[in-house]
């Protein structure tokens, strides 16, 4: 596939960024706000609630990430604007104002001193404004560059390292020659392979930074671990399904990288990349919390290889589903959205399955719903670090 | 038909990717990275997602798979035998 002219049609933010959905949002600060947010989402058709159980009595790293999410998440470039709904006015208008400094439409209404009620007016009504605006907004052409595309795997099998994992991998080497902002993740799941991935890093400053943050998910681990983590890696389903050592199981995590990305940079969690290239986020396992938190990083694209059948969504982030397994494929067909089980036949060839990849990437850019928005997976969840006061 | 998928040429063992395999079946091998095929006798049954040694190994041998270093054996392997947790441990621990 030639990339060199390659372009796709998004929307263009007035941070510069390009999105390929047109969200408006109502977003709250806590789970107080849940019932608000939805009334208002069912007000005005077409705007997108997106309740979460968490922002009370939060402090510390734990809270900054918190903010952190929210806003990423309300200035994420698949979204056009937001309506932040808090229980009072002073968190609400930081996360508000966190989002305003992206140059989006938003507005903010807190409940103590009015009421749900008076908030769902209010707020209904700066939505209803917002969605008028964002439907008369247009795609127009951008350059290949501008497209940001995340990578997490889950419910992953020996099919994922032989076909679903290096498919990515294939489609990232070609996007990464080509400028396109990157990303992976999954701290815990290098386990066995951390030094390969540290092989890969630019300079030693970066190799640093990601030992760094790999050692520091390491001693969260030792910390609280039961024998169920550490003596059981792989676990009982790996090894089930043909998995035997921690560096395989790691390998085949790692083949999403490709063979020729360097590792450009280091994130901490929900932090934005500063330039193009391929960057490690450290991050959860668990599906969810990781491509939320690429959600919140600005990303508009996500490739999600999957063994087993993982049928996850996000509300503002594309999961794209690509499967290497013909029992999956078959039995959860509606969920893959990219079948390459076709690998396993020798159908196709690694570089044909990339291009397969890309393929659909461009189609899911310029407006097809992938599997997961089709079924209204919606998956938002918050990475927490420790207790709420 | 292919049976197993070999990821680098160099690797010591392949992926079954078809179900029902039997040992003394002869089985064909896809070498991805260089789009070569082989051929094995199967010496054990092997499971789908299970591997197999597509070279002899002796105890203690490295495993390639990927072309790097992915553990080591615990027994002799034979060519076409089933390799998993009973012969194949992480250098690791």
């Amino acid at each position: 596939m030639d990339l060199s002219k390659a372009t796709f049609r998004g929307y263009k933010r007035e941070n510069g960024r390009v999105g390929v959905r047109n969200h408006v949002l109502v977003l709250p600060v806590d789970d107080l706000s849940n019932a608000a947010c939805e009334a208002v989402a069912n007000n005005i058709k077409g705007t997108l609630a997106i309740p979460h159980p968490y922002g009370r009595l939060q402090f510390g790293a734990d809270l900054e990430l918190h903010f952190k999410t929210l806003i990423g998440t309300g200035s994420n470039p698949n979204v056009a604007a937001t309506v932040v709904i808090g229980i009072e006015d002073g968190w609400a208008k930081r996360v508000a104002d966190g989002i305003a400094a992206a140059g989006k439409p938003v507005s903010f209404f807190g409940i103590e001193g009015h009421g749900d009620l008076e908030t769902i007016r209010r707020a209904s009504k700066a939505a209803k404004d917002y969605m008028h605006w964002a439907s008369e907004l247009h795609r127009e052409e951008w350059p290949l560059k501008d497209l940001w595309v995340s990578t997490k795997c889950g419910e992953s099998d020996t099919t994922s390292g032989i076909g679903a994992n290096p498919c990515v991998g294939n489609a990232f080497d070609k996007l990464y020659a080509h400028g396109v902002t990157l990303v992976f993740g999954e701290t815990t799941e290098l386990t066995g392979g951390e030094q390969l991935v540290a092989a890969r890093c630019r300079t030693p400053a970066v190799r640093d930074k990601f030992m760094f943050m790999f050692n520091r998910y390491q001693d969260v681990i030792d910390r609280h671990k039961t024998s169920d983590l550490m003596d059981s890696q792989p676990t009982k389903g790996n090894i089930a399904g043909g998995l035997t050592t921690i560096e395989e199981k790691a390998l085949g995590n790692i083949q999403k990288i490709g063979r020729k990305c360097m590792v450009d940079g280091v994130l901490d969690k929900a932090e934005v990349p500063s330039g193009p290239g391929l960057w490690f986020m450290d991050s959860s396992s668990a599906a969810a919390e990781m491509v939320t938190l690429c959600a919140a990083s600005g990303y508009a694209v996500h490739f999600f290889p999957t063994g087993q059948g993982n049928v996850i969504g996000n509300p503002i982030l594309p999961v794209i589903k690509l499967c290497a397994n013909p029992r999956t494929v078959r039995l959860m067909s509606e969920h893959i959205d990219v079948d390459v089980s076709g690998i396993t036949r020798k159908e196709i060839n690694m570089d044909q399955a990339g291009d397969k990849l890309l393929e659909m990437m461009f189609r899911t850019a310029n407006g097809r719903l992938t599997a997961a928005e089709a079924l209204g997976h919606r998956e938002f969840v918050l990475t927490r670090l420790y207790e709420s006061a | 038909m292919i049976h197993f998928v070999v990821h680098d040429e160099n690797d010591s063992v392949g992926v079954v990717v078809v179900e029902g395999m039997k040992a003394g079946q002869e089985l064909t091998g896809w070498i991805m990275d260089q789009d070569k095929e082989i051929k094995v006798r199967a010496q054990s049954d092997v499971p789908i997602g299970h591997k197999l040694a597509i070279r002899e190994l002796k105890s203690g041998d490295t495993v390639i798979k990927y072309g790097v270093d992915i553990g080591r054996t615990i027994a002799p392997i034979k060519l076409g035998e089933h390799a998993h947790v009973h012969n194949i441990k992480t250098k690791r621990w």
